[in-house]
């Protein structure tokens, strides 16, 4: 990987002391991470460690008391800004468990979060034939039959059916910041190469990744440039992409030992 | 920051955007109701004794009759002697003679609501028999109707030009003695709409009336008959929007639909009356019987109404299915806001064999409205091979608004086969939260969901009508998501 110095290179996402609480219950605890454009960065770590949590604060989910610490997004503080400003600013959250919107047409959302951020941008919004091309070339590579288009947006979709879902709509929005939440769970490895393929096809000097994961084996496929173990609300050890090879060899107790030490 | 409930509460929040009051000056009778008045309504319309009798033997009865307390509905007493039952645009007898003539003024009116008359007229192929307050002032594509024989004129004009009919008709399918607002409405309705569609004719072009309440405390009743006789169709649109007012407002109609054999009625409502301020203060009260009747085989009538308006609802629109395999269709999305309340549903009787009906109710409350779905399935003894399926969905925004359903089956005959489903869902947050986090406004993201939820009705919408009544389910909703 290739250090560019701060100055030409400033933060994209950059977490600073970040204390957020659910009902009362305290789940990130003090969490910093910095991520710079042109980076893939995978967030591991055990069940209840506030990976999902950490997804939604940054999206914008109104159901987290933030207690304390800041987040800037391009320098903008990202947690004054609504869940759609942020959307429309580059930042996409692929979800865990993507919801069912019965009866609204798959295309007709992807079209109008497009418009959304094109807007935003000061582009003009793109016409039913550009839009349909371009859905369609993506398609291709999602290796999705052309009736998702017209089906309700996740109705009736298959667990992985509604991750290459996601992972559509983010390479048709091209976010700046992608923070993919468990996008590997439930899929088998044919459907997990697609994704990766999907995912890979972002990459690029201006974009972020961000991999919320369990398992290693997404990092076989998009391979991460640092690593972190989020544990007990808290980034307790980052790495490089060994760190997560070594975390499939041992498990995660090691980790949280050596941070208790 | 971010998303959700004060969000949504300030988004169905919003204020009724067909607020205004069109001054131009009114024929108007002083409040109160005798056997005078309805003498007086009689006589300024012209009408022919047969009608008056009527009037009147619907008067008399309806002074034995008890407003009905059944529904789910709470509401001041209405006082039927504080309403003034007549209101006419002056100068009735320099009635324009075409849009040209038309005070500016009102068709000003109607391009606030979204109705260029002339344009939506001319670019749709749409004829609109516009209703102002009581009378008829417009009417246009008479000629084009005429020439396949097809009579859409205003009521009181039927009544001088087609008595017969009218007196064959008038009162065969909701009788006077109806119900206690039927009755009132068969005593003193000023005018209406009234068609005729001839034998084997299909109806050029949709057929549409705005309705419109415009003068204060003049209670409106409409009556609408429509004919469809053997091997006819007809799409029947009716569309309404009220100025904002204080007080409240009764709007009691009545719609009588006849299909003999082979014939096909599509009646499309999208209703907007005032539904009262944010703090269900004012609006109108809509009290009104609507029912149709397959007299004929294979006769079919589809009734597909988006309710959004009105403080109070009350409205089932029925069919009756005499003829073997006749047909009945009720399609409906209500929805109710802030303090409304709905109480809608529809009735399928079924008389003949092997007739069938589809009953498909989406209700949507938000707010503190409370919303209910009433239906009634009756299958008589007569009616072998009877089919009923009913899905009935409600969607709730908020905790504190109330969805109900009293889904009634009378089944008796063993052949019938009826089918009932229902849902009631939350607008989830998790389906809010997964459009804001692609960058929809919170506002688009219900107006999207309530949409998708609405699609099996909207779709039974006459084309040119299914994105008006989007949007009108837009307007409804705004600042009332929770």
């Amino acid at each position: 990987m290739t250090m560019t110095p701060p100055a030409s290179n400033p933060p994209l996402l950059d977490i600073r002391d970040l204390v957020v609480s659910v009902q009362g219950r305290k789940v990130l605890n003090g969490l910093n991470l910095t991520v710079r454009a042109g980076e893939v960065h995978a967030i591991m770590g055990p069940n209840g460690a506030g990976k999902s949590t950490l997804s939604n604060v940054l999206a914008g989910r109104a159901d987290y008391t933030i207690e304390g610490g800041q987040v800037h997004y391009h320098g903008e503080d990202l947690l004054s800004l609504p869940a759609e400003q942020r959307a429309r600013r580059g930042l996409f959250l692929g979800f865990q468990y993507p919801v069912e919107i019965p009866g609204v047409n798959n295309v007709y959302l992807l079209k109008a979060a497009l418009n959304a951020r094109r807007l935003q941008q000061g582009l003009p919004e793109v016409d039913a034939f550009e839009f349909l091309a371009l859905v369609r070339d993506k398609m291709k590579l999602m290796q999705m039959d052309e009736s998702f288009l017209h089906r309700g947006v996740n109705e009736g979709f298959s667990g992985g059916e509604k991750k290459r879902n996601e992972i559509l709509q983010m390479t048709v929005l091209e976010p700046t910041l992608a923070i993919l939440d468990e996008t590997d769970s439930g899929l088998d490895i044919d459907a997990l190469k697609v994704v990766a393929n999907g995912v890979n096809s972002l990459k690029g000097p201006d974009r972020a990744i961000v991999l919320v994961t369990h398992y290693q084996r997404l990092l076989d496929h998009i391979v991460p440039d640092h690593v972190h173990v989020l544990a007990a609300g808290r980034i307790l050890k980052s790495g490089d992409r060994h760190l997560a090879l070594e975390l499939e060899r041992r498990g995660y107790d090691w980790v949280l030992e050596e941070a208790a030490a | 920051m971010a998303s959700t409930p004060q969000d949504l509460e300030s988004l169905v929040g919003q204020k009724y955007r067909h607020g205004f009051i069109t001054d131009i000056d009114a024929d108007t009778v002083p409040p109160g109701l005798d056997e005078d008045v309805i003498r007086l309504i009689s006589h300024k319309k012209g009408e022919p004794a047969f009608l008056l009798e009527w009037r009147l033997k619907a008067y008399r009865h309806w002074l034995t009759m008890k407003e009905p307390h059944w529904a789910h509905l709470h509401y001041t007493p209405i006082d039927y002697q504080a309403i003034s039952y007549y209101s006419a645009p002056k100068a009735r007898k320099d009635a324009p003679k075409s849009l040209a003539e038309v005070d500016p003024k009102l068709l000003a009116t109607y391009d606030k609501l979204g109705v260029p008359l002339h344009e939506r007229a001319r670019l749709a192929g749409v004829a609109v028999d516009a209703v102002f307050d009581s009378v008829s002032v417009a009417t246009t594509f008479k000629d084009r109707l005429a020439k396949a024989g097809v009579i859409f004129c205003p009521f009181s004009d039927a009544v001088r030009e087609h008595p017969a009919l009218l007196e064959q008709y008038l009162g065969t399918v909701v009788p006077h003695t109806d119900n206690f607002y039927a009755a009132l409405n068969s005593a003193v309705f000023t005018d209406g709409s009234f068609v005729y569609i001839p034998k084997g004719v299909r109806c050029p072009m949709e057929l549409s009336t705005y309705f419109r309440i415009n003068a204060a405390n003049t209670g409106q009743f409409e009556r609408t008959l429509i004919i469809a006789d053997e091997g006819s169709h007809v799409s029947y649109l009716e569309g309404c929007t009220a100025p904002m007012r204080d007080e409240n407002q009764l709007h009691a109609a009545v719609v009588e639909l006849v299909a003999l054999a082979d014939a096909n009625i599509k009646y499309s409502t999208v209703q907007n009356w005032y539904p009262g301020d944010e703090n269900g203060v004012g609006g109108i009260y809509n009290f009104v019987t609507k029912r149709g009747e397959c007299r004929g085989r294979n006769a079919r009538i589809s009734w597909t109404q988006v309710e959004t308006g009105s403080a109070i609802t009350w409205k089932y629109p029925s069919c009756v299915l005499l003829g073997e395999n006749s047909v009945g269709e009720f399609y409906s999305v209500a929805v109710a806001n802030h303090f409304q309340q709905a109480d809608t549903g529809t009735k399928m009787i079924h008389v003949g064999r092997n007739t069938k009906s589809t009953i498909i109710s989406k209700g949507i409350s938000a707010g503190h409205a409370q919303n209910t779905y009433r239906g009634l399935v009756k299958i008589l003894p007569s009616a072998e091979g009877a089919r009923n399926y009913t899905q009935c969905d409600s969607l709730l925004m908020g905790d504190q608004c109330g969805a109900h359903t009293f889904p009634y089956v009378e089944i008796k005959h063993p052949s019938a086969t009826v089918e009932h489903e229902a849902t009631t869902s939350k607008i989830g947050e998790d389906q809010l939260f997964y459009c804001l986090s692609r960058g929809l406004s919170a506002e688009d993201a219900v107006n999207m969901i309530v949409s998708g939820f609405c699609k099996s009705v909207f779709k039974e919408l006459p084309m040119e009508f299914a994105v008006e009544a989007q949007n009108l389910l837009a307007v409804s909703l705004e600042g009332s998501v929770g």
